[in-house]
């Protein structure tokens, strides 16, 4: 994973985020997590440390296997055009327990 | 015509594949055509290539449909009603590798994000392949 980031030259954003979802990132939020996380074409990793490791926030299997618990702490990375974006609808996201998707809902 | 690719729930249980769409549906949305068929006609279990079919018929998107099933004759019946299709839609509709539910719900999910055939498959299969 690690080698495919961090291309030079390409804009970046991170972001961070407390899990404030009672149950923690279960199926629901972490399948609306990805799909927000798709709607940017800019590479998107996350991690539970600020040094990771990281992975494919676009792969929902992946995703879901973090098992990341209530209270926990998000990290976001973002590679790619879109990556302040990206990086601020996340950690929008998973702020506001799954409500703001960006989409105006 | 639909855009996303399309999700077909083939299981020998009616329930099951009723259930697994209800996940789907519930988890992932709406903007993904979506069918399911199970059981054989006289209310047990069993699969049979003509609900297979409509299904197919029902979810059919022009980016593909995948196919999820659970064991044996869902799958041979699968590839059965795929045969039947119109020749121009065979090379589009594939049967997935994983679990019937898990896979349903990952498939869409990444379907729903507008992904090709190719990538709505791999994230079918991808918990049986890691």
């Amino acid at each position: 994973m690690t080698s495919e980031r961090m291309k030079a030259g390409l804009p970046r954003a991170r972001s961070r985020a407390v899990l404030t979802h009672a149950g923690g990132l279960h199926a629901r939020p972490a399948i609306k997590l990805t799909q927000v996380a798709k709607r940017f074409e800019c590479a998107v990793w996350i991690a539970l440390a600020e040094q990771g490791p990281w992975i494919d926030a676009k792969s929902i299997a992946r995703v879901m296997a973090t098992k990341t618990p209530y209270m926990a702490t998000l990290y976001f990375d973002a590679e790619g055009g879109d990556a302040a974006e990206a990086a601020s609808a996340l950690a929008r996201l998973v702020e506001s327990d799954f409500t703001d998707d960006g989409n105006g809902a | 015509m639909a855009k996303n690719v399309g999700i077909v729930i083939v299981s020998h249980s009616p329930d099951v594949a009723k259930g697994a769409a209800d996940m789907v549906r519930q988890m992932v949305g709406t903007h993904v055509p979506l069918a399911w068929c199970g059981g054989n006609p006289a209310g047990g279990l069993g699969t049979s290539v003509e609900a297979v079919v409509k299904a197919l018929e029902l979810a059919w998107s022009d980016s593909g449909v995948v196919i999820m099933v659970d064991m044996g004759g869902a799958e041979t019946n699968s590839e059965m009603a795929i045969e039947m299709m119109p020749e121009k839609r065979r090379a589009r509709i594939v049967v997935c590798n994983g679990p019937i539910v898990e896979g349903a719900v990952m498939a869409a999910t990444e379907s729903s994000s507008g992904a090709t055939l190719e990538r709505v498959r791999r994230a079918a299969e991808e918990l049986y392949s890691r």
